[in-house]
């Protein structure tokens, strides 16, 4: 494969890392703070791409509908922390999981019913719509590279409010120990619910840049979901920098596997079943290395402190 | 009392009244099909409502009888239908062959899964059983030679010996009808066996199991296994009823189905699985014929669910535990 | 005298900076009762803990009946004969007090990987769990839900369980914990019969049952043993008087 074709492969997978990055910080906090598992947080990236969408076409601005979208997801989180979640952190596990299967049914349909099942178009911003000369006659799409820009720079604001904020610290000691964090005076629901909102926020604006190069349909947020599970338990969960660090690592293998390994077939199978057992093993492939880890470390690679 | 946890072995009038409501039920399957639910449409639902208690009884094993929740149980599901699918493309239609490899490869890909699985415990088993799950549908998806994405139609129903048994929808009917019978009896027994108590110890409190000799995980892998073969069956009837197989079968929403059917009866006794079964099957046919949106009101009833029915169809649940099972 | 069933070789644990054991050896030999006191936070719980392997040591020994056991797993030292209860209750509440017991028979008779046959209709697993029962009084409770107990019944029950496994060394984590005085009388009275027949590593916060019960005792402060002795030893050891027991607890 031409060194080239690997670069823009890399960059692809980086941009997908990133992506699901946004999604398993939110997921992973919610988990780390309230021990709550969320399958609906899929469908809050999706609320976030359909939001910027709509609210993009509406203004006529990529920019303003991401303005605008950012704190109608925000409300979004809320509502359903409100309406279903809350009633939820005390119960075990099984519960959980049904009720948020029960939101991501509701909202699916409800996207269906409002949209229909037909992706939904998002033009990328003007400015961002060219592209970027990687080497003599490979350009990279602009706002792909800005994707990943963007994603880097919420890292690091995150990184911060989590290590370097009494906010943070106190989402860091909620994870050890709730009740400690109760009798220093603070109210811990509504921790709980701002620790929320904020992780619909973020996962909402993962949807929202991935709305100009993603279909944006129903269901689209499912699978994300479920890469981003991979993400926290290879990443260890509650651990943002595990997190960081394990999204990267799926997005790139997801994406290099898939070009890559049916390549990697033709050494030693005829063209067309190379294509299948490649094609195969890719889709394979992050789940595989997901055991492999496991196997040697249960909890991950970067377990989060006190837990 | 879970089922078989008395002291004593019951007489047959005892036994009559803990299993009266399953044998109910599975003599009302046997007379439908005479009762004016002999048509076309009857027996199709009734093949799929029997199919989906199939697979949500193996389920019970885990969730009600080991306290495992699994959200990658129609993974087992699909690596039974794709073996009739893969078999048929090559010309294996034969049932002797058929169901014994869809069994137990389903129950290799559980043992294998389970194997890494059950390392763990908690919420993350439950996000590496859909991991495990996904994997099983993107792979599915990835078989262009068995129609990739969109499916594989089957030339026909497997045979038994080269006759076309299966092709009677009166016959497939009491196939699945002695299929969902005898693994029903199967996982009773199992649940009542020395394994079985292991089992539904390692639910109520693992450390316990551990204090007094035994190491939780090879009998926790043997359930998850059994449940796989189960799955692996439950998939081969499908593949039969709708001589089609797809991805489809093992997406995700599949498995939270299942799990949905197994809760809805409730985790106090077995047969719980296919009570909620029928009724999820019941409640999803009402619903699409009330709006074609029918999950809109499917989803937030699936909530109200889970917020004010702990304890299922059947009960034997107090409400709002926060451990998965507790006394059965 | 005879060999030690269970001898500890210069234990030693670590949580971060904080030595919790800090190199305890101590032995309990046959038929004794051999009890373990200590402030608060002297490591108790821990060095039970790792005598039983739901913790593992630093470095340093765990022998058992004369062979080291230091790298084995928590259910594999029980197969063994090395069963402890818990400072917290646990036993299974679903299940009925005799198949709490049965369980714990079933561990040690032959494989429980057999799948068909009702264990509950297994007769003999029936009768030794129910002479477990018997042996802490509890036979009449045998057909009770365990989580419908009293309180002090679950201390029996557990003591029960544990004399399912058939162990030669009972760990007992604080027995006596949260009983009351009636309670307490008779969980007494239970212990001191059986230490005819297994040896016992006591932890145990109620000076008075200590004193009642011991054979010996070894005093515990901040992960480090002071001194092991007769009980006479230990009531006179001016160290020990002052600083971890009270004087009124001694009379």
């Amino acid at each position: 494969m031409p060194i080239g074709l690997l670069l823009v492969q890399a960059l692809n997978g980086l941009q997908l890392g990133i992506l699901l990055f946004l999604v398993a910080a939110g997921l992973t906090l919610v988990f780390g703070v309230m021990h709550f598992i969320n399958l609906a947080h899929g469908v809050q990236y999706m609320l976030g791409a359909y939001l910027g969408a709509t609210l993009a076409a509406w203004t006529g601005s990529f920019w303003l509908g991401l303005v605008l979208a950012l704190p109608a997801a925000l409300l979004c989180g809320l509502v359903l922390e409100v309406a279903v979640f809350r009633h939820l952190y005390g119960r075990d596990h099984l519960s959980q999981v049904l009720a948020t299967f029960g939101v991501i049914l509701f909202l699916n349909e409800a996207v269906r019913t409002l949209w229909g099942s037909a992706p939904l178009p998002m033009a990328m911003p003007e400015s961002l719509s060219g592209g970027i000369p990687l080497m003599p006659g490979l350009l990279y799409p602009t706002y792909r590279l800005a994707i990943i820009a963007a994603g880097l720079a919420t890292a690091l604001l995150l990184w911060f409010l989590v290590e370097r904020t009494r906010l943070g610290m106190l989402v860091r000691a909620g994870a050890s120990n709730a009740p400690m964090v109760s009798a220093l005076g603070v109210d811990i629901g509504r921790l709980f619910t701002a620790v929320f909102g904020f992780g619909a926020m973020l996962a909402g604006f993962a949807g929202v840049l991935a709305g100009p190069i993603f279909s944006v349909e129903p269901g689209m947020g499912d699978n994300l979901l479920i890469l981003a599970f991979v993400v926290i338990v290879i990443g260890g969960i509650g651990s943002i920098r595990g997190a960081f660090l394990a999204a990267l690592l799926v997005g790139l293998l997801d994406t290099l596997g898939r070009s890559l390994l049916p390549e990697l077939m033709r050494l030693f199978l005829a063209p067309s079943p190379a294509r299948q057992a490649g094609a195969a093993l890719a889709s394979m492939l992050v789940y595989v290395v997901m055991a492999a880890i496991l196997a040697l470390r249960p909890a991950g690679l970067f377990p989060a402190r006190g837990a | 009392m879970a089922d078989g946890a008395a002291p004593t072995a019951a007489g047959p009038a005892a036994r009559l009244s803990r299993d009266g409501l399953p044998l109910l039920l599975f003599a009302l399957l046997a007379a439908a099909p005479f009762a004016g639910f002999g048509d076309g449409a009857s027996l199709t639902l009734m093949a799929r409502a029997m199919i989906l208690a199939l697979a949500a009884t193996g389920l019970w094993l885990l969730v009600g009888g080991a306290g495992l929740i699994s959200l990658g149980h129609a993974a087992t599901l699909g690596c039974g239908a794709y073996a009739v699918a893969i078999l048929d493309a090559h010309g294996i239609t034969e049932g002797a062959i058929v169901f014994p490899v869809a069994i137990l490869g389903a129950g290799l890909f559980a043992f294998l899964t389970g194997a890494v699985s059950l390392r763990t415990s908690g919420v993350h088993f439950i996000m590496i059983t859909l991991a495990f799950g996904q994997m099983a549908f993107f792979t599915a998806a990835s078989l262009a030679a068995y129609g990739g994405d969109d499916g594989y139609t089957l030339y026909g129903r497997t045979e038994f010996l080269g006759g076309r048994l299966l092709e009677s929808r009166l016959v497939f009917h009491f196939v699945c009808l002695g299929a969902l019978a005898l693994v029903w009896a199967l996982c009773r027994a199992v649940l009542a066996s020395r394994f079985g108590r292991v089992l539904r110890a390692t639910r109520e409190n693992p450390l316990r199991v551990q204090a007094v000799g035994f190491s939780p995980y090879p009998y926790r892998l043997a359930a998850y296994t059994l449940a796989g073969m189960t799955g692996g069956l439950a998939g081969a009837l499908l593949a039969n009823a709708t001589e089609f197989v797809s991805p489809a079968i093992l997406a995700w929403q599949r498995s939270g189905d299942l799990l949905f059917a197994v809760i809805l009866g409730g985790l106090g006794r077995l047969h719980g699985a296919m009570l909620g079964a029928f009724a999820f099957l019941l409640l999803e046919e009402t619903l699409s014929h009330v709006t074609a949106h029918w999950r809109l009101l499917f989803g937030p009833l699936l909530v109200l669910a889970v917020i004010f029915l702990p304890g299922g169809l059947v009960g034997g649940l107090v409400g709002g535990r926060r451990k998965p099972g507790g006394p059965a | 005298m005879s060999a030690p069933l269970l001898a500890l070789r210069d234990l030693r644990k670590h949580f971060g900076g904080l030595a919790v054991t800090d190199g305890v050896s101590l032995e309990v030999r046959p038929g004794e009762i051999h009890a373990v006191i200590g402030p608060n936070g002297a490591g108790k719980t821990t060095l039970i803990h790792q005598i039983s392997g739901t913790l593992r040591p630093d470095s340093g020994q765990v022998r058992f009946l004369g062979e080291d056991v230091t790298a084995l797993p928590f259910a594999r030292r029980v197969r063994r004969g090395l069963a402890r209860t818990f400072q917290i209750t646990s036993i299974l509440p679903g299940f009925s007090a005799l198949e709490n017991a049965a369980l714990a028979v079933q561990a040690r008779s032959g494989s429980s990987f057999r799948f068909l046959r009702p264990a509950a209709a297994e007769a003999g697993l029936n009768r030794e769990a129910l002479a477990a029962l018997a042996a802490v009084g509890l036979a009449h409770r045998a057909a009770v839900p365990a989580g419908t107990l009293s309180h002090g019944e679950k201390r029996q029950l557990e003591l029960a369980i544990a004399i399912a496994t058939r162990p030669r060394l009972l760990l007992l984590d604080e027995p006596l914990a949260g009983a009351g005085a009636e309670e307490t009388e008779r969980l007494i009275g239970i212990l001191g019969r059986l230490r005819a027949e297994y040896g016992i590593l006591l932890v145990e916060h109620d000076m008075r049952a200590v004193f009642a019960l011991a054979d010996r005792i070894s005093v515990l402060a901040q992960g480090r043993l002071v001194t092991t002795g007769t009980t006479g030893e230990i009531r006179a050891h001016p160290e020990v008087r002052a600083a971890y027991l009270g004087e009124d607890e001694m009379a």
